[in-house]
């Protein structure tokens, strides 16, 4: 059997409806469609009634989940295209976040929301929206790079009492497949995953940038260089400790992201390290990040735009002359 | 007996609205002038001149209902069972209130009571009260309905747009009261819309729709427990207009001076308050006796409460948990403090 990574998250969210009756799917097109990606194929005609297609209203569609879920339900909304939720921010970081603060009353929704850029896609169906989420207090925010993460962080998500923010990666959404559903271990949410162990440098990533992250490390191989990759697997929680448990075994921390430079998850954990694993390093922290103008539209430039296996090889190499 | 609920237990509608609206409009005093005197932190926001529709809006709505109050409803939140120590709690910030000094004044609620704890954002409750509706509709939870209160300028946002047309859509039993009181802080309607009415918009979104006079009690019952009843009968989302004057500053902190005089002397200038006192008086529901000893029975209520909320303990820091997740075991614990 071969599964990819969007056919796992098709298959959590029909195990979702079959094992919770509190669990319902809304979003632009999901119904009978199958939704834009298809994640949703077929769920509407096995779920009757439970796959429902919203009108083009972000900002309704969060709040009606917050509704649903504070009665009860357990929610899981598809966003068309991550770059659309900015049309729900405020009900996303001001409803959904603060209630259960606010309340003592918990508001379980799960926020899909597909990330991430692909060729041709340009400025509005290509961003990766997590270091904004993740800021606010409130939101758990996930970005599963494999197959069996994006089946069980889903059903996960599913299951935690709190909103969960979670971005899957469109360019994994066919080119990502697994001979099976569950290959590895199980590692709980909140938890990093040790992708490949190394002892020169680690690279820490998620979501999509694993998979060059893995590739540089295939190639470094070569040279004799070990590359360790710590994936992070949710950026809110951010695993500190994993991190700077692979600092200490390496000396040397690259972070990549496919998002925009000015602070975010990479920012983050070089902060992390450099404040509490300051005395690991043998080298200064490096980031790598996409560019600092929108995403763009056009194949050359959108290569050049966000990391690839090339740039973060030549960043690795760099950081390893240190 | 809790004050609001022998007030509650009234058989005569009329007559448990207006002393609702008494003990609304004397609470709000209250909130004014420890404001003044300082002891409120942050805002005070009152309902002066909107609690006869904000009292329709509480009285027609049953347990198992649900209700996103805004922030001119003190009215419609004791007639809806809201207990008089919560709003003074959450107003003095109280840490045995239902917000837990977390949250402030207007933005209380208890969503496990169908009370839906607005957020400052206008517009941003309407779908909410239609999740909660959705959920009733899954879960098979026949008849009730959800009431949204709205500003005349909260009819200007994109979530007042989405929030109803969704509701039309799915055909919720949403009813959505619109308190027209002419202005949204300082911008008059004029600024705000260019429709003659807002209840041009109902045809818009393909709902019922009605508009009335909100300085009048009697109208008020009998419009919005009409809309309600629709809703409850199936007949989808309904948009209430109802036109009045806020006699107030738009917070304790703002004098109104921008309030156009004429309008304040006309007919949407009455106050309801006293439109309601005649209106007893005349069916002779009420004497000038009755009146002074139901303003004596508020007093004392009103006195009592915020004595005892007074001497609670406010919210402890240290005792705060500081974690705004339910996951316990998902809340990050590196942040140095
Ligand atoms: C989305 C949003 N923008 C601005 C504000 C600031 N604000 C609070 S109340 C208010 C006026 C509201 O007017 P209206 O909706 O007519 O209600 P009213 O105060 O008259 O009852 C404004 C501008 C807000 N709370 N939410
Ligand atoms: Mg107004």
């Amino acid at each position: 059997m071969v599964i990819t990574y969007l056919e796992a998250i098709r298959a959590a969210q029909a195990a979702a409806l079959r094992d919770d009756k509190r669990v319902f799917i809304y979003g632009q097109d999901v119904g009978v469609f199958g939704g834009a990606f298809k994640a949703t194929k077929n769920l509407a005609q096995e779920f009757p009634g439970r796959v429902i297609d919203s009108p083009i209203s972000e900002d309704a569609m969060i709040g009606m989940a917050v509704g649903a879920a504070v009665s009860g339900m357990r929610p899981i909304l598809e966003v068309q295209f991550a770059d659309f939720s900015t049309l729900a921010l405020n009900q996303i970081v001001n409803q959904a976040a603060t209630h259960y603060w606010r309340t003592g009353v918990p508001c379980p929704i799960t926020v899909r929301l597909p990330s991430g850029g692909t060729s041709g896609s340009g400025p509005f169906h290509s961003q990766s929206m997590e270091a904004l989420y993740a800021h606010y207090p409130g939101l758990v925010v996930m970005a599963p790079a494999t197959v069996q993460d994006a089946y069980e962080m889903l059903l996960a998500a599913v299951a935690i009492d709190d909103p969960v923010i979670y971005c899957e990666h469109k360019y994994l959404y066919y080119h990502l497949k697994a001979d099976d559903l569950f290959t590895e271990p199980p590692v709980p949410v909140g938890k990093a995953r040790i992708a490949r162990a190394g002892r020169d440098l680690s690279i820490v990533t998620y979501s999509a940038m694993v998979h060059e992250a893995l590739a540089v490390a295939d190639e470094l191989a070569k040279e004799k260089i070990e590359i360790e990759v710590v994936d992070l697997r949710t950026v809110k929680p951010l695993d500190t400790d994993s991190i700077v448990a692979s600092v200490s075994r390496t000396g040397r921390l690259l972070c990549v992201g496919e998002a925009f430079p000015w602070g975010g998850v990479t920012a983050e954990v070089v902060a992390r390290v450099a404040s509490e694993g300051f005395n690991l390093l043998d080298a200064p922290p490096m980031r790598l990040n996409a560019k600092d103008t929108p995403v763009p539209y056009h194949p050359n430039l959108w290569a050049a735009h966000r990391p690839t296996a090339r740039s973060i090889a030549d960043a690795a190499r760099r950081l390893l002359r240190m | 007996m809790a004050p609001v609920d022998a007030v509650i237990a009234i058989e005569k509608v009329s007559v448990k609205a207006f002393r609702l609206m008494l003990l609304a409009r004397m609470l709000d005093d209250k909130f004014a002038s420890l404001y003044r005197m300082g002891k409120i932190h942050g805002g005070v926001f009152l309902g002066r001149g909107q609690e006869a529709l904000s009292v329709a809006s509480g009285l027609s709505l049953r347990p198992g209902d649900l209700f996103a109050p805004l922030i001119r409803d003190t009215a419609g939140r004791l007639a809806f069972g809201e207990d008089l120590v919560d709003a003074v709690r959450t107003y003095l910030g109280s840490g045995l209130g239902p917000m837990r000094g977390r949250d402030g004044n207007v933005h209380r609620g208890e969503p496990r009571k169908g009370v839906y704890a607005m957020i400052s954002h206008l517009g941003a409750m309407i779908s909410v009260i239609n999740g909660g509706l959705m959920a009733h509709r899954f879960t098979g939870k026949t008849g009730s309905v959800g009431l949204a209160s709205m500003g005349d300028g909260a009819t200007s946002t994109g979530a007042f747009h989405e929030g109803l047309n969704q509701a039309a859509v799915e055909r919720l039993p949403l009813v959505l009261v619109v308190a027209n009181n002419c202005y949204a802080y300082s911008t008059p309607n004029d600024r705000q819309f260019a429709c003659k009415t807002l209840l041009a918009r109902a045809a818009g979104y393909g709902v019922e729709g009605v508009e009335f006079d909100g300085t009048d009690l009697e109208e008020s019952l009998d419009k919005v427990n009409g809309a309600v009843q629709r809703a409850r009968a199936g007949g989808g989302p309904q948009l209430v207009i109802a036109n009045l004057l806020r006699l107030c500053g738009h917070g304790e902190h703002d004098d109104a001076s921008y309030v156009d005089a004429d309008l304040k002397s006309s007919a949407v200038g009455r106050d309801c308050l006293k439109v309601a006192e005649d209106q007893l008086r005349q069916e002779g529901l009420l004497t000038p006796e009755t009146l002074t000893q139901w303003r004596e029975e508020a007093a004392r209520d009103i006195e009592n409460v915020v004595a005892q909320v007074q001497r609670e303990p406010g919210p402890d820091p240290y005792q705060e948990d500081w974690s705004a997740l339910a996951t316990k075991s998902l809340v990050e614990t590196q942040w140095p403090s």
